[in-house]
């Protein structure tokens, strides 16, 4: 985006919705929000005719150990029609529920599930909170920092009682393991 | 035996004697390998591969080879790409519901042993955790030719069975 145009962005920003922290880089504006209003400010983001963010473009989660509140949910907006985008950020910590925005954006489901299977972050007000890649009895939520390369259980067939069987994961090569440190 | 002499041979003996002697065991296996239909299984890169096989270029069509969407139909299962614990009760379910005789092709590195997400916690490290495979076709993804290569394997794996005779007192 260019700079007078990150500029108007800014300045209807800050006009329109008040309480909010705009960090501006290079080619885009990142908004600071918080749980509360998450809906309604989202709402104004859609409907605004000068905001007029009509595309949902993603929702990532992410996992900062170190951090005192150890996740945050990053979403990308454009408007088709203005031509802009704008991304904003929301810190959320272990537990919490974040109100669904699947209400706003119909394509929002999808990646809060997402968010919910990788991170294990919650979300209140979604229509149907499951997991969407992993196996809906998996154990853990994969993009953790903690979760282990493997995993925690492995299936396979059993002959004997002829279905399929969940046990914790044996790594046949154990001197191949990724990340141990060659003696 | 070349193809061509084999086929002048055959023809002589018809024009001969008017009928063929062969044995009933060799009678089924040219007939199932002569038409093997696959039940598409592809799960990732590899199908590309699978379907470059199957196309013009390679042209399955040419062993009788048809790909069949339906387990119900087929005799052969091409497991082609990363068999995930997802998917692994759906692999399951689809070779149990097929005809016997049945066999299956693990395709590529994924299937073979869960290749290069061997350490994932998504992946089956191997679909011969989840389904008997009969023919490993090594590769990242195999070339058509080597699928091609591995089906003609499996027709030599047919060849050798012996479903009615196995030699009466002799060691098999």
């Amino acid at each position: 985006m260019t700079q007078d145009k990150l500029d108007r962005l800014e300045h209807e920003i800050g006009a329109r919705l008040s309480g909010l922290t705009v960090e501006r880089l290079a080619d885009v504006l990142v908004v600071h929000v918080g749980l509360d209003n998450l809906v309604r400010t989202m709402t104004r983001l859609r409907d605004d005719i000068a905001l007029d963010f009509k595309l949902f473009v993603d929702l990532a989660g992410v996992h900062y150990p170190d951090r005192k509140v150890p996740f945050e949910l990053v979403y990308q907006l454009l408007s088709v029609h203005k031509n802009h985008r704008i991304r904003l950020k929301l810190p959320v910590d272990e537990g919490v529920l974040v109100p669904s925005v699947a209400g706003v954006w119909s394509c929002a489901d999808w990646y809060e599930r997402e968010a919910y299977d990788m991170f294990g972050i919650l979300f209140s007000g979604h229509p149907d909170l499951r997991r969407i890649l992993n196996d809906y009895d998996f154990h853990g939520y994969p993009l953790r920092k903690d979760f282990p390369v493997t995993g925690f259980v492995e299936s396979r067939y059993d002959e004997k009682r002829g279905m399929l069987i969940k046990e914790p994961v044996r790594l046949e090569r154990e001197d191949r393991e990724p990340y141990r440190q060659s003696s | 035996m070349g193809m061509i002499e084999g086929a002048a041979q055959i023809g002589g003996e018809v024009a001969n004697r008017g009928f063929l002697l062969t044995s009933a065991d060799k009678l089924v296996n040219w007939a199932r390998t002569s038409s093997m239909w696959p039940m598409t299984f592809g799960l990732a890169c590899c199908a590309v591969e699978m379907m470059q096989a199957g196309a013009s270029r390679y042209d399955l069509d040419r062993f009788g080879i048809v790909f069949r969407a339906s387990p119900r139909q087929s005799d052969v299962i091409i497991v082609a790409g990363t068999v995930t614990y997802k998917m692994a009760p759906a692999l399951r379910k689809l070779y149990d519901q097929m005809a016997e005789p049945r066999w299956v092709i693990s395709m590529g590195s994924c299937a073979n042993g869960g290749g290069y997400y061997h350490y994932g916690y998504s992946t089956v490290r191997g679909c011969d955790r989840i389904i008997p495979v009969d023919i490993y076709v090594p590769g990242c993804p195999p070339t058509a030719e080597a699928l091609l290569y591995g089906i003609l394997q499996l027709h030599k794996k047919i060849h050798r069975t012996n479903t009615l005779y196995s030699g009466w007192g002799e060691s098999v």
